[in-house]
């Protein structure tokens, strides 16, 4: 098992260099002439041409992203001299546009995705969980036709559509909330929760829908499963056959497809983040496309990149923490 | 000696988009406390839904099930779902045919084992340990205070079904009901579980009830013999009857087509005519009749038209059949 | 019967072994060990005969068959069918020799590609190997059908209408369509119900009688193939233990556990299984990655000595067609009663496998059964 565990590990660094490799060249071949839109407010082809150096643009890629890298580990200076900024370790990049590291930019919109993902991924799980066992315990019966309908409409609906009707009638015409307005939960609780409500059961029911799917097949599987059998012949109530035999036994893909889908929420729910004015790393990602201010997008694609290839690994230990089979394969 | 098992009438059927499927068609039989009773028949002939319908184990919202099941003075059928469950794993109890799946893969033995009498006795975790290691050491498991914390999959075929046996019995079930308990296992496994099987029923006086379609391991377990078809019992008897005076055409054939290690060595198989009946679209009259190599003999085409009852041969030696009693044993002698 | 100067070999193996590599599942995967599942297996069916080879699970004996097939790569070894020898050769030259050789499966279920009719599937080999017979393949077709008992207006029907016994009689169909030398019979009928599986046995004879075709019948059933074998040869974690003629092996055999395995199956006679000698061993098939030294049986072996532990036996003739793999062959009826082997205990899967090593042995022997079958009904090396 501890072998196991270090080769993933490994292999995950691995990936996580060959991403910023990836990343960092692609960013490297678009057109935009990074030296030029970062040049601050007077543009002469000498200021161009010295910010091209400062900034390091005129090594070749592989020399730029050895640069990068070494910033990430200990920190850079961009330019010299009085003028010189000073990006401490790790640095993900410097915004010329904003003046500010890329790092602290992201670390100060990760809150408000972080907490919209986390209370999205408790209401989709176990709401998506809870209505796929029921589904599928009333397999064939209305329930379970009413259940799937409504799961696949909202499988299907647009994450804008849903989310600007639901602003329209509970904000705007039935008044029932406030203008959503991002505070942190220790600041203002009650803010923080009317704030995040909506947004939370938008996404949650965008979600839901695929893990009650999932659940429902998963179940209606296990369920003809000969341990299920004997489980029952033992004389188990049924609600433990499901609960500790047959939904146990089908946790593994809802494990792997939830903490996936996790780490892509961290990434940002970019359109819902701008209808609900949430101040994340999804609208810091869109403004960061309309400035356009490269080091940010650079600085955001690599940890919401990161984000998912560690909770790959995260979920592929956890795999073997439920099924013991693979422990100790 | 009063029946410890009486099956009365027994229907169970099942509605699909096809049709009624009708699994069991009007079952009786009866076993005595201690004894062994094999249910034989090919697939479709209703045995493991018999086993699964006595035990409670058929969802009643997707079977309708009628008769009576008299466990020791109780009709099961009648009883609510909770009362069933229960006797089931108590005072009833059942393996099952595929030890390689029949177990939780992610839960240890032991975990599974514990579980089982924690279901139906209050005892504390480390009682309820001592008593599935003890009840590995019962079923020939060696080593058992190690294997009781290892996982199916670190088990073999034939041990697991040690396993299986191992949690059926040990809550001390006096019903004990086997499907196909050695069918998925190699010879000699089979060989060493029928042993086990055996030594446990002699030494806890557990009523047994196998159900197989294997006609060599129903002569080395059981001493009474059900013949089951399409749903029905088609004959019913001890041992000796059914492998010695079998009277039913059908009985003749399962038995002139099997093949064993003692039949002349030139001597070809006799198959049984004909496919398995659709449980949807049961023939008319009586059931086997579209197979049967002696329906002609009958007067009146009446295997077609008239299904026959289970009138006695001889004492506790029951047949379903239209021939009669000279026809049948002639029957036997053109087998043979 | 046949005799021994006219015999004509239509397969012959010699020492074909197959071993498939046991990785690690350390940082960096290495190869620790090697699962033994065929360890030196000869044997030689002739013209027109059935040479049966049973064993129990995990013996190799599946393996084997489809070692000889190519539907698995042999590791070493020679296997010559109809003179022409195969182990070496690549897909291309393999393709005449498929002419001769085919094989039926086990699982009626799954060895049918669901989403062709009966027609294409029967008709697949005219159309892989270019052949054309006379009157053109849709009447050879039918023709087929019939001769396997089954009903030629159903040609364009699929395999999910059918019964488990007629599949596996169109299974039957395919494999005989080019009137090959050798078919080789994986279990053909251990699916089916006992009425149904004697209706095939019967079918398989008559086709046997009518194209003089030899069988490999590969089998766990020794009642089986006590009916269909003329010869039957014994496997044991990958080696042949006994073989011998149909009648010596049932009446006088030598090898232990062959006696075992005899003994083990139940006779449909009361009387007579109750005064049945019975020999029961204990313990559970040694894993094939670290097969015991020596004899591989003597851990289970109820007249073992010292000898077998160390000493691997050699295949001797103890009587004409007779061999023996064992130093201590039995020559003398058993004394009767209940015989216990030693039992060796359980055995724990090594640290490397996924779990089981017997499911193992056969998901590896027969990888991916239903792809393979697949491949072989559409256009891909028949």
């Amino acid at each position: 098992m501890a072998g196991y565990v270090i080769r993933r590990v490994l292999i995950m660094l691995l990936l996580l260099l060959l991403l910023s490799f990836t990343v960092f060249v692609l960013f490297s071949l678009l057109p935009a002439d990074v030296a030029r839109l970062t040049c601050g407010k007077i543009c002469t082809p000498e200021t161009i041409e010295a910010n091209r150096i400062r900034l390091g643009l005129d090594k070749s890629v592989i020399e730029q992203y050895w640069i990068f890298l070494q910033g990430v580990v200990m920190g850079r200076t961009y330019g010299q001299g009085p003028g010189a900024i000073v990006c401490n370790a790790p640095c993900l990049g410097y915004s010329f546009t904003r003046q500010e590291p890329v790092l602290k930019l992201i670390l100060e919109r990760l809150p408000a995705t972080l907490f919209l993902a986390m209370g999205a991924f408790v209401l989709f799980l176990i709401g998506g969980v809870a209505l796929g066992v029921y589904s599928a315990l009333r397999r064939g019966r209305w329930q379970d036709k009413t259940v799937m309908g409504i799961s696949l409409v909202g499988y299907s609906l647009p994450s804008f559509f849903i989310g600007l009707v639901v602003v329209y009638f509970i904000i705007i015409r039935w008044q029932l909330l406030p203008f959503p307005s991002y505070v942190n939960p220790w600041v203002d609780p009650l803010q923080f929760v009317q704030t995040m409500i909506l947004p939370w059961l938008v996404l949650a029911v965008l979600y839901a829908a695929f893990y009650t799917r999932l659940t429902r097949s998963q179940m209606l599987e296990t369920l003809n499963d000969d341990y299920i059998r004997t489980a029952r012949a033992k004389g188990l109530p049924e609600r433990v056959v499901i609960r500790k035999h047959a939904l146990r036994a089908g946790l593994t893909p809802i494990v792997t497809a939830a903490g996936l889908d996790f780490a892509g929420l961290l990434g940002g729910a970019i359109i819902l983040e701008t209808i609900f004015s949430l101040p994340g790393l999804g609208s810091l990602a869109v403004s960061a496309v309309l400035s356009p201010d490269l080091p940010i997008l650079v600085g955001v694609t690599l940890v919401t990149a990161s984000f998912v290839i560690v909770a790959n690994l995260v979920v592929d230990l956890l795999y073997a923490v439920i099924d013991p089979r693979v422990r100790l394969a | 000696m009063s029946a410890f098992l009486e099956v009365k009438d027994l229907h169970v059927s099942f509605p699909t988009g096809d049709g009624v499927v009708r699994a069991v068609d009007g079952l009786s039989f009866r076993v005595d406390k201690g004894r062994t009773l094999a249910i034989v028949g090919e697939s479709g002939s209703g045995k493991s839904v018999t086993a699964q319908a006595v035990l409670g184990l058929l969802n009643r919202n997707f079977a309708d099930i009628t008769g009576q099941v008299w466990l020791d003075g109780q009709d099961l059928i009648a009883m609510s779902d909770d009362q069933v469950r229960e006797l089931r794993g108590e005072a009833m109890a059942m393996i099952f045919q595929d030890p390689m799946s029949s177990l939780h893969p992610f839960y240890r033995i032991g975990d599974q084992l514990m579980e089982a009498v924690r279901t139906h006795h209050k005892v504390s975790k480390q009682e309820a340990r001592e008593r599935a290691i003890d009840a590995l050491k019962q079923v020939g498991i060696p080593a058992p205070e190690r294997r009781v914390d290892d996982y199916p999959h670190q088990l073999s075929g034939g041990m697991r079904q040690r396993v299986m046996i191992a949690m059926a019995l040990i809550n001390s079930p006096q019903l004990l009901v086997a499907d196909e308990p050695t069918t998925a296992l190699d010879v000699t496994v089979q060989a060493q579980i029928t042993e086990l099987m055996l030594k446990l029923q002699a030494e806890t006086g557990t009523t047994l009830i196998i159900i197989t379609h294997d006609l060599g391991v129903v002569a080395d377990m059981a001493d009474e013999v059900t013949v089951m078809y399409a749903g029905r019992a088609v004959e019913m008897g001890s041992t000796d009857d059914i492998y010695y005076r079998p009277e039913m055409p059908y009985t003749l054939g399962l038995l002139a087509s099997v093949p064993r290690l003692d039949s002349d060595l030139n001597e070809r198989l006799d198959p049984i005519p004909g496919n398995p009946p659709s449980l949807i679209n049961l023939p008319p009259g009586c059931v086997f009749n579209p197979r049967c190599t002696f329906k002609d003999e009958v007067p009146g085409n009446r295997c077609t038209t008239e299904r026959p009852e289970l009138l006695a041969s001889s004492a506790g030696h029951l047949v379903r059949c239209h021939l009669d009693a000279a026809q049948r044993v002639a029957a036997r002698e053109a087998s043979t | 019967m046949i005799e021994a100067t006219d015999r004509v070999e239509v397969l012959r193996v010699e020492d074909l072994r197959v071993y498939f590599p046991v990785k690690s599942r350390g940082v960096f995967p290495r190869t620790v060990g090697q699962i033994k599942a065929v360890d030196g297996v000869s044997l030689s069916v002739g013209q027109g005969e059935t040479l049966g080879l049973v064993g129990e699970s995990g013996c190799g004996k599946s393996t084997t068959g489809r070692a000889i097939l190519r539907l698995i790569n042999p590791t070493g070894g020679h296997v010559v069918i109809n003179g022409t020898e195969v182990a070496g050769m690549s897909r291309r030259q393999l393709r005449p020799v498929r002419k001769q050789a085919q094989m039926i499966f086990q699982d009626p279920y799954n060895a049918l590609n669901p989403r062709h009719t009966v027609g294409s599937i029967i008709g697949a080999p005219y159309k892989i190997q270019q052949i054309d017979p006379p009157g053109g393949a849709r009447t050879a077709v039918r023709e087929i059908m019939e001769r396997v008992g089954l009903n030629p207006e159903h040609v364009n029907r699929y395999p999910n209408e059918f019964s488990g016994g007629q599949r596996q009689r169109i299974g039957i169909a395919r494999a005989i369509a080019l009137r090959p030398k050798l078919i080789i019979c994986d279990e053909p009928v251990s699916a089916l119900d006992v009425s149904i599986q004697a209706q095939i046995i019967n079918l398989l004879q008559d086709l046997q009688q009518d194209f003089n075709v030899s069988y490999l019948f590969i089998a766990h059933d020794l009642a089986v193939v006590r009916q269909i074998a003329h010869r039957v040869a014994v496997m044991y974690l990958g080696h042949i233990v006994e073989t011998a003629p149909r009648s010596v092996l049932y009446s006088e055999p030598m090898h232990p556990y062959t006696n075992a395995l005899l003994s083990a199956v139940p006779i449909p006679d009361p009387r007579k299984q109750s005064e049945r000698e019975r020999i029961l061993l204990g313990g559970d098939l040694p894993s094939p990655i670290n097969p015991p030294s020596g004899c591989v049986f003597h851990t289970r072996c109820f007249i073992a000595q010292d000898r077998c532990r160390t000493e691997v036996p050699q295949m001797r003739t103890m009587a004409p067609g007779h061999e023996v793999a064992c130093h201590f062959p039995i020559t003398e009826p058993l004394k009767g009663g209940v015989i216990h082997g030693p039992d060796p205990g359980l055995t724990a899967p090594v640290p490397g496998e996924p779990g089981y090593w017997s499911e193992t042995v056969t998901d590896l022997g027969g990888v991916g059964t239903s792809r393979l079958d697949s491949a072989n009904s559409t256009d891909e090396g028949v």
